[in-house]
């Protein structure tokens, strides 16, 4: 390999490691932060203060997720640039703009509540408080939507000319770019897995408590509640997840060709492959085991339909088919455990043993990582999938990158793998020992008088969200 | 320079200083305080100090964001140029960035390990200022140029001047810290702060007189620019006011006043970024990039201006609902 290859590998891995490791704490807040201001919203509306007791149990571990998010955030929007620049270059007046409303009316929004929420419960009365709460939801959910909105139109560009210096410039309404066709079916995809992934941990935190004390209510109401969320919203991201591959199979073919594992054009009838092993030199899955004509039938809902495989794609227009085979089932697979934990949880719901069965509660805490592990695969078939592409079909991987030196890139990358290990790692082991700790009910509910002083019902010093900060 | 058109573009470089400005102003003093944070006591001063910032660094540093994000989407060939001359400047501070955000929450929930959290906040703000102290640097001695990229070498931001720059923002954002704890803090702490408010100061106006002496010579035509019709109005207009806001800091830290001092090293900051920013103008890579060269479309431009003009208003009012939320002296107690 030359020394600009090797560069452009290394600028890859260090853009994978970073944007992995980022994705994975807003997968987290996205949900947490809509799962405390329901929490909030129930305090308020029903004045029972396990509500409150578990705000004030998951803000802890909200506080620290976000900040994790935030410092390795930055790190991506500077990113595009020091690693990306011919990218940056050709693509700002498109992209820029994206990312320009996600600072203004996400990122902003976020931060200028966060504190608020986290350090205003006596500063503030309730109603603001709980505003703040919705705001910081709010702002998630709004930085979600203009990333992706981004993302997607690496994926399906439209809207655009490409003017004399070569950049991708606005053509059409910013309406049609931002709505462009992959981002619907992105978005929705992405925000159910945010919260499903909440709704795990929380679950898998909740089952933790169940199994040493099934009395604790503060663990029935977080696990009654995340089990709803995993029964309800499972079967509905399935859903989504298939009109997503729909449209993927619409606008990037080659994408789901090596999801599929299909090297072979299939005139009348593709197989589905359940597993296997890709070879990319032989362009064929060793070991394959598979069903005859039902690919088809899912992506065609015609059990004869015609589907074409990567043999009608050049060779430098594929991408590495082993990892999207298989991140993909990954995904997939993750899926279903989800889909049997929820029917699980509803039988026992039915037999009101949702407390009492501790292979229900087992089953919860081994899912608890399962929907980070799914976000990453999903979000690994997607992004290898586009290769070897940064805007898809339009501008390569390896035209995108900056002026770099391996040298340089290897460095950073080394440095990058070593902070955020260690960093992150650390930042971990903090939420797993807030998790560890059962949730005691301090807060006791609130008097029905809505026209009461007000304030924030006293409470323990030691349980307020901003524990510690007081404490030597 | 008469000839020059008002147009979407001028209003967006404008818009980029004001972030620039938003940001040096708003982190600047909470970077300060870590860089401060070696001569804070363990116990009360640290905690103390700590507090005063825990609610409002985050939105602080979301102005770092706004910058970069600005300048990829309103002048996307500046941001392509500008980010690899600069990588191990920007790569470190993105990773002092980190250290120094997570010590933010880590230092609470380890006591056992707080002495080297605290080790990480200091360290983290000291080299990310540093870093943006080398940054401005070697933005203002020239970036090499090559068609639409960077052409230099991995080390040509490493110059003394760009060291000059590093210290001298280094000195300018710990005085930031030490007056932001002047106005919100009281007894001991406070005490000490008018002390080193004094020495940063004195140091401050040493390093600005240093820098401005070497800008002119930089590269001819920031002489040019300064000391040539109109840009003489800059140059004798801006040190006079430099040079009277200087001395109403000192004069305010002798009255033991509590806000003024913060506010006078703000206006000193703005003017010093005004100072730069006419030394610049109208390039944004200097000599060899103007700001129409690198802008973005129109239809770009415009479509974020709508979002700017509607929003920024609104994000300074909630900002500063958030700052009065926080208002007035903080205990060691922090929020409770």
């Amino acid at each position: 390999m030359v020394e600009s290859e090797v560069a452009l590998l290394l600028a890859r891995i260090q853009f994978a490691f970073t944007v992995s490791f980022h994705f994975l704490f807003p997968a987290f807040t996205i949900g947490l932060a809509s799962f405390l201001m329901v929490l909030e919203g129930l305090w308020l509306a029903t004045g029972r203060g396990v509500y409150m007791t578990l705000y004030k149990y998951w803000i802890k571990i909200f506080a620290v997720v976000f900040a994790m998010g935030v410092v390795s955030g930055i790190v991506m929007s500077y990113q595009f640039g020091t690693n990306w620049s011919v990218f940056s270059d050709k693509t700002g007046p498109i992209i820029g703009p994206l990312m320009a409303y996600e600072v203004l009316t996400a990122f902003f929004l976020e931060a200028g509540f966060l504190g608020v929420m986290l350090f205003g419960m006596k500063k503030v009365g309730r109603g603001l408080h709980f505003t703040a709460t919705c705001a910081v939801a709010g702002g998630t959910l709004l930085s979600a939507f203009w990333i992706l909105s981004a993302n997607s139109w690496m994926h399906t560009p439209v809207g655009f000319a490409i003017n004399d210096v070569g950049q991708f410039v606005p053509d059409a309404s910013w309406f049609e770019i931002i709505f462009n066709p992959s981002f619907p079916y992105r978005l929705v995809h992405t925000v159910i897995a945010a919260f499903l992934t909440t709704s795990l941990i929380v679950g898998a935190v909740g089952a933790w408590h169940l199994l040493k004390n099934r009395n604790n209510p503060g663990a029935q109401v977080m696990f009654s509640m995340a089990m709803w969320m995993a029964a309800l919203m499972t079967p509905v991201q399935i859903f989504a997840g298939d009109q997503h591959g729909l449209n993927t199979l619409e606008h990037q073919p080659v994408k789901v060709m090596a999801m599929e594992g299909h090297y072979d054009s299939h005139p009348d009838g593709a197989p589905l492959i359940l597993f296997g092993l890709p070879n990319d030199k032989l362009d064929r899955v060793d070991f394959a085991l598979s069903i005859p004509k039902l690919s088809s039938l899912i992506l065609k809902h015609d059990l004869n339909a015609p589907l074409a495989g990567l043999d009608t794609v050049a060779k430098e227009d594929r991408p590495p088919v082993a990892i999207v085979f298989w991140s993909f089932r990954i995904m997939v697979g993750l899926g279903f455990l989800m889909l049997a934990l929820g029917l699980f949880s509803l039988l026992a719901r039915w037999r009101s043993k949702l407390y009492d069965w501790p292979l229900l509660h087992r089953f919860a805490l081994v899912m608890g990582p399962s929907g980070l592990i799914a976000v990453l695969a999903g979000w690994v078939t997607t992004e290898v999938g586009r290769q070897p592409f940064t805007v898809y079909g339009l501008l390569r991987t390896a035209d995108s990158a900056s002026p770099l030196a391996a040298p340089a890139v290897a460095t950073s990358l080394l440095v990058f793998v070593v902070v955020y290990f260690t960093v992150f790692g650390i930042g971990t082991l903090y939420i797993m020992r807030l998790m560890q700790k059962p949730p005691q009910i301090d807060e006791t509910d609130l008097p029905n008088h809505p026209t009461r002083s007000a304030g924030i019902t006293p409470a323990p010093a030691s349980l307020a969200p901003d524990e510690g900060r007081a404490s030597k | 320079m008469s000839g020059i058109p008002f147009d979407l573009t001028v209003v967006w470089a404008g818009i980029i200083v004001f972030a620039i400005i938003g940001y040096v102003v708003l982190d600047g003093f909470d970077l300060g305080i870590g860089i401060l944070f070696p001569t804070l006591k363990p116990g009360t001063e640290r905690d103390t100090s700590m507090n005063t910032i825990a609610p409002l660094w985050d939105g602080n540093e979301t102005w770092l964001v706004l910058g970069g994000g600005g300048l990829m989407a309103a002048f996307p060939l500046a941001y392509a140029i500008i980010l690899p001359a600069l990588y191990a400047p920007l790569i470190a501070m993105l990773l002092a960035l980190v250290f120094r955000g997570v010590a933010f929450e880590f230092r609470w929930k380890d006591a056992g390990h707080r002495a080297a959290w605290d080790i990480a906040f200091f360290s983290g703000s000291a080299v990310a200022t540093f870093a943006q102290g080398i940054t401005l640097g070697a933005l203002l001695q020239g970036i090499t140029v090559s068609g639409r990229a960077y052409a230099g070498g991995w080390w040509d931001w490493l110059t003394p001047f760009t060291l000059l720059t590093g210290v001298s923002l280094l000195i300018g954002y710990a005085l930031l810290g030490a007056t932001w704890l002047i106005m919100k803090t009281e007894g001991d702490i406070q005490e000490k702060a008018y002390g080193q408010a004094r020495w940063l100061g004195i140091a401050l106006v040493a390093t600005i007189g240093a820098v401005s002496l070497a800008t002119p010579f930089l590269e001819a035509n920031y002489y040019e620019r300064w000391f040539a019709w109109p840009g003489i109005l800059a140059a004798g207009v801006v040190p006079v006011l430099v040079a009277l806001t200087t001395w109403q800091f000192f004069h305010s830290l002798a009255l033991k006043r509590e806000r003024a001092p913060f506010f006078l090293t703000l206006a000193l900051f703005a003017l010093s970024i005004l100072g730069l920013a006419i030394s610049i103008w109208p390039d944004v890579i200097p000599g060899r990039v103007t700001i129409w060269e690198a802008a973005a479309p129109p239809a770009s431009q415009s479509f974020m201006l709508v979002g700017a003009v509607i929003l920024v208003p609104v994000i300074l009012i909630y900002t500063g609902w958030a700052y009065w939320v926080f208002r007035g002296k903080t205990g060691e107690s922090g929020y409770h």
